[in-house]
């Protein structure tokens, strides 16, 4: 069992994201995380999923995905040098004067941005690889005791020359 | 895009609804047969096939009758079976029919009605999703919400649903779409991207394969439903004759080479004969063409052809490796595999191997206890003498493996039975659309009691269409599959499996000299109120003169019930999830 990412070409249609969710969901496989958006060309939409599967269980689900009509293209991203982020907002409240300091540390060397301040409240904004968000969340919830997450899930690209995972 | 006045080619298009376009459709892909029931959100249509001639309308009396024939004429035709239900409840009732006909590769396209886009989502009067609730049973399923995307979508439709591995396509019609006037040509050709249906055989994989084939000592054909649908029959024939291999099948697989050929050695897993799974055991070479590897033939999957190198053909690229493990996987249409084989193989020395299993087959023949009373097995051994051509159609059940253990099947006699969703109910309008479609060829439906009175409404159907139909009931009084286990597995305890059963009978019958209650429905009876004819059989010596007496009845159905012994049990049977090798062989 491991982690694997696809990325699908799909018609922008609607009910294609029903598809896809609904043969993941009918044939028992696990979603772990799925982007959609709009591409360069407004009929087709790109899909970024990631999921924890063991080899046969993979391959099966790439077939499977391959056989929808609604599915153009099936890339596997899982052992190829992509380009992939997540956008994540994360809440912090009720941190003290001490804390706040040692927020904007935390910011500086993870890279991400300060996007809102109250008297004890603020706002990342963090547009980092899946693991360093994990990383991140963790970190926060054991210096704090209030943290809010949202995770927008990963989006991935084709490297053109180095791997940035 | 053409509007009223709009100039193509130098002629005035003129624009026509979609309705319109649908009738126009139906012509250009040949549909002679359409299985409608009309309804709110269809009449429309409706009502244009009414100033039509060239597709006929067969009116069944409930959609999944409606959905069943159509499935049953494409089984038996080769074309594609075209489905016209209204929307809500009439294209729900479609969906077990969608389901089985996607499960054994049955091409069908299936209109629905819907309510106009406007209502759509707003719990409208009859109105569902249907393309929601069909989409992870279908091989397509698509609302057509432009006007002119209307016939590519009905063109793709019959292309999606005939190529590659086949199936089901839904295509939902608001009514509003349906009226707007708009392109009055019907595409020509299309191109779909993300569907290319693929072609060809990879040669260096087929090379591999045969090697394998010609160096095995125990090599063994399994043939599976691809090679059915494919019609490769006579060229598989030819392909075992030249090599010697004998031949296993799955059930739908059962046909592809005539069941009395001397290489055939008879169907594989939970009910298959013994010879056939101790081959399937013992072979070192399991040569596979157009089967899923369904676990009702595999059994226990680690201990399933223990000693083989298995080599799997199958057009669904989804289809290989993914019950079992396979050596060489070659993804093709079970006929072109087959046309390319021909030049690659040579004859394989199997004369050991073929007594071998000649000893086993002498072991443990296939043949039904005998016990004084009429069997399944003298009944279809009673078709299989009477019949030179036919297309039986089963139901589900005991009595359609004793079908497939008995049938004698080869290119005059046809076998449809619903393999991989096993649906109770099939059998009877199945049988309405093989006959529909061969109208000239003898039609012989096998049913057991339960599943005749799935669909018995569709008996009207039948008689309406004039139907020379012969309509077998295996009447057990019981839900024979299901009492077998429990006979077998569950102590005897007949849990809801009595069909005779009345409220005031003693709620754990146990004790068999208990008269038991006159059956419901009276088959004969019933039949009859039909203007259908109606005969019942209770002793041998009857079964070939009622056979006689059905097939003068060339303008109705005849409906003959066989009372059989509810005792009676399908064996060999495997148990569910049991090696293969593990069979019980009398009970």
């Amino acid at each position: 069992m491991r982690k694997r990412w696809v990325s699908l070409y799909v018609e922008n249609e609607i009910g294609v994201l029903a598809k896809i969710s609904g043969l993941f969901s009918g044939k028992n496989y696990n979603i772990h995380s799925l982007t959609v958006g709009t591409t360069e060309d407004a009929t087709v939409s790109r899909m970024t999923i990631g999921l924890i599967s063991d080899d046969d269980t993979f391959e099966q689900i790439k077939k499977q995905l391959n056989r929808c009509v609604e599915v153009i293209k099936v890339l596997d991203f899982t052992a190829v040098s992509t380009h992939m982020k997540e956008v994540m907002f994360v809440r912090i409240d009720h941190i003290s004067p001490e804390g706040k300091t040692e927020l904007f540390h935390i910011a500086e060397v993870f890279k991400v941005k300060v996007k809102d301040y109250s008297k004890d409240s603020m706002l990342l904004e963090c547009c980092l690889t899946e693991g360093r968000n994990d990383d991140l969340i963790q970190l926060l919830k054991g210096l704090f005791r209030s943290i809010e997450v949202v995770r927008g899930g990963s989006v991935a690209i084709e490297s053109i020359s180095i791997n940035d995972r | 895009m053409y509007s009223a006045n709009s100039v193509g080619g130098g002629s005035v298009m003129k624009e026509i609804s979609g309705n319109k376009l649908f009738v126009k459709a139906m012509k250009e892909e040949g549909v002679e047969v359409i299985f409608g029931y009309p309804g709110g959100y269809a009449i429309d249509i409706f009502d244009e096939l009414y100033r039509q001639d060239h597709t006929e309308i067969i009116v069944p009396r409930h959609e999944q009758g409606l959905i069943h024939a159509a499935d049953g004429y494409a089984r038996s035709t080769g074309r594609t079976g075209v489905c016209l239900v209204t929307s809500g409840p009439g294209a729900t009732n479609l969906v077990t029919g969608i389901a089985t006909a996607n499960y054994d590769s049955v091409p069908l396209v299936c209109f629905t009605g819907q309510v106009p886009l406007h209502l759509m989502g707003n719990d409208a009067f009859q109105e569902v999703d249907i393309v929601g609730i069909t989409r992870n049973i279908c091989k397509y399923a698509v609302t057509v919400r432009k006007r002119e995307d209307l016939g590519r979508i009905i063109k793709e439709a019959f292309y999606i649903a005939r190529t590659g591995k086949p199936g089901p396509v839904v295509i939902d019609l608001p009514k509003d779409v349906m009226e707007t006037p708009g392109d009055p040509e019907y595409p020509a050709e299309i191109s779909i991207r993300g569907y290319k249906p693929s072609t060809g055989v990879h040669i260096g994989q087929l090379k591999k394969a045969v090697k394998m084939l010609s160096g095995a000592k125990r090599p063994l054909f399994l043939a599976g439903g691809g090679i059915n649908i494919s019609h490769a029959g006579e060229a598989f024939t030819k392909l075992v004759e030249m090599t010697k291999v004998p031949v296993v099948s799955t059930i739908m697989g059962r046909g592809a080479i005539p069941t009395d050929h001397e290489l055939f050695v008879g169907d594989l897993g939970m009910h298959g004969c013994y010879a056939a799974n101790r081959a399937v055991s013992e072979c070192d070479l399991l040569f596979s063409i157009g089967t899923r590897f369904n676990d009702r033939i595999t059994g226990k999957l680690y201990e399933f052809a223990p000693k083989a190198q298995i080599v799997h053909i199958d057009i669904d690229t989804a289809s290989i490796s993914r019950n079992i493990h396979v050596h060489v996987p070659i993804v093709a249409d079970a006929g072109e595999a087959i046309d390319k084989m021909f030049q690659l193989v040579t004859s394989c020395d199997t004369d050991a191997w073929r007594s071998t299993i000649g000893i086993w087959q002498k072991e443990h023949p296939l043949a039904m206890q005998e016990h004084g009373h009429m069997t399944a097995q003298t009944i279809i051994e009673a078709i299989n003498r009477d019949f030179d051509d036919a297309v039986i159609v089963t139901d589900v059940g005991q009595h359609q493996m004793w079908t497939t253990q008995y049938i004698r099947l080869d290119s005059k006699r046809k076998l449809i039975t619903s393999g991989g969703l096993g649906t109770m109910g099939y059998g009877f309008p199945a049988a309405i659309g093989a006959q529909i479609g061969n109208p000239d060829t003898p039609v012989i439906c096998i049913s057991g009691d339960g599943g005749m009175q799935m669909n018995i409404q569709e008996m009207a159907t039948a008689v309406a269409q004039e139907l020379p139909l012969i309509l077998c009931v295996f009447n057990n009084s019981s839900l024979g599959m299901v009492r077998q286990w429990q006979k077998l597995f569950y102590g005897k305890r007949y849990s809801c499996t009595c069909l005779g059963a009345r409220k005031s009978c003693a709620e754990k019958c146990k004790d068999m000299k208990v008269k038991c209650p006159p059956y419901i429905p009276d088959f004969v009876k019933l039949a009859e109120s039909y203007e259908a004819k109606g005969i019942r059989v209770t002793k041998e010596d009857e079964i070939d003169g009622a056979f006689a007496e059905a097939r003068k009845n060339t303008k109705c159905p005849t409906v003959i019930e066989f009372i059989i012994d509810k005792e009676d049990s399908v064996l060999p049977m495997v148990r569910g999830g049991e090696s293969l090798s593990n069979m019980i062989l009398d009970c």
